[in-house]
């Protein structure tokens, strides 16, 4: 096995006393995991963040053996740790798919999604302009997953007009008239994601409680952890208090 | 051939880290020819921290005492509490002799990936140290990792409501630094924190 490509760090685990193993994210691999010998090291420490562009240099002697990998900077994103909600942003997008993805199994779109979400962080001003990219990989990733949103048509009514509500048990939508003897059951459709309008904040939040609620529910639940506890409930804390900056800015 | 005993301090001493078991064999030797002078000094030095070593109820730091040292010393300032991730951020600390005020030790920090939650953290006993007031200045000394600044975040947002002055390491070019083996994500943040010279 052989991978020469650029890719986006997503997750550093430390593994010895020198070296790490890193998941990266790559056009054509997918999530790829290898080791970086003398990864601890003060020059590879900075290069070795999470949203970090980088080009890989992969090896290993068969399809089973974790490669070796070697590491080279190609654009950091170290300065969006200073800012609370960039930071916060990339940790989650970062951490979801290192953890959502099967390892070597090619999401073209996936990684694109990824930087361009990651590079809308870098470029927005201020979160309104970013958390759009967010919710669309999310739902990206669902999609990809196998667990794609039906959004098109209500599931009640076939209608294809006035979809505001979302089942959260079915994952398709449903129209204002089928939907309104249950609108308190029923997780709210943001019209953004079905391209009608741009959205406030307060529709983007909308967007993070619909495809949080299936993220949850069909990606990281039940992913296990070494410590004990789901990693998928940790995952998804982190992704709450994102979610509570952002109510803090619409308040 | 050694006796089990002599193999059983082998095996325990290449468990240490920076320790394989060439080196280990090594330091046994060692110890074994000076048996006055190396070995029942290094005994009695772990019997000593095996008996009293305790963590501070207070920081949270690793001592033979509690209060830690650092706690008890009437010379420290009590109105700095300077925030670290784990111990050995404390002692790096301590041995640059640079920060006059006192410590708390969160024992780790917030990891999505690594499953570390708020409540995993002692940041509860650090909210409560500074409800109780007498602290004028609070440091967060978080690594510049995604991680350490991401829990650098979260407690700056869960101590905003105490009338204490929260502070941040620098971060930017270390000492003896050259620009150019230096990554643009170092260079970035030391430019964006530039000051002006007098």
């Amino acid at each position: 096995m052989h991978i020469q490509c650029p890719a986006i760090i997503c997750g550093i685990r430390h593994h010895g006393e020198h070296g790490v193993i890193l998941r990266a994210m790559t056009p054509d691999d997918g999530l790829v995991a290898g080791y970086v010998q003398a990864g601890r090291s003060t020059a590879m420490r900075p290069v070795l963040q999470p949203g970090n562009q980088v080009v890989i240099d992969c090896h290993a002697r068969s399809e089973t053996q974790l490669p070796s990998m070697r590491v080279e900077l190609h654009h950091s994103r170290g300065p969006l740790f200073a800012e609370p909600l960039a930071a916060a942003g990339l940790q989650w997008l970062t951490a979801l798919t290192a953890r959502a993805l099967p390892e070597q199994q090619p999401f073209p779109s996936l990684y694109q999604a990824l930087d361009a979400a990651l590079a809308a962080i870098e470029a927005a001003p201020s979160a309104r302009g970013w958390v759009v990219a967010l919710v669309r990989y999310e739902l990206l990733t669902l999609i990809e997953l196998g667990f794609g949103l039906d959004l098109e048509r209500c599931a009640v009514t076939d209608a294809v007009d006035d979809l505001i509500y979302v089942s959260p048990k079915t994952g398709r939508a449903v129209s204002r008239v089928a939907g309104e003897g249950y609108r308190d059951r029923l997780l709210p459709l943001p019209a953004f994601l079905r391209g009608e309008e741009v959205p406030d904040l307060s529709a983007l939040l909308e967007g993070l409680k619909l495809t949080g609620h299936f993220i949850a529910r069909d990606v990281l639940h039940g992913t296990g952890h070494a410590s004990g506890q789901s990693s998928g409930q940790s995952l998804m804390a982190a992704r709450a208090r994102l979610v509570e900056r952002l109510n803090k800015m619409v308040a | 051939m050694s006796s089990p005993e002599i193999d059983a301090l082998t095996q325990a001493l290449a468990r240490l880290p920076g320790l394989g078991p060439r080196s280990a064999r090594r330091a046994v030797l060692h110890l074994i020819k000076r048996r006055e002078t190396g070995l029942m000094p290094l005994l009695r030095a772990l019997e000593g921290v095996a008996e009293n070593l305790s963590t501070c109820q207070t920081c949270g730091n690793v001592d033979t005492r509690n209060p830690c040292g650092i706690c008890n010393d009437p010379r420290r300032d009590s109105r700095q509490l300077c925030v670290v991730e784990d111990v050995p951020d404390l002692w790096a600390l301590e041995r640059s002799r640079l920060f006059p005020g006192r410590f708390h030790v969160l024992g780790g920090r917030l990891s999505a990936l690594e499953g570390v939650r708020p409540e995993d953290l002692t940041i509860d006993a650090l909210v409560a140290r500074v409800a109780n007031g007498g602290i004028d200045e609070v440091v967060l000394a978080m690594n510049a990792t995604l991680e350490g600044q991401t829990t650098a975040h979260y407690l700056a947002e869960r101590l905003e409501r105490f009338p204490v002055r929260l502070s941040q390491l620098a971060h930017g070019l270390p000492v003896g630094g050259e620009l150019d083996y230096l990554d643009e994500g170092t260079l970035a943040q030391a430019l964006r924190a530039r000051r002006p010279m007098a």
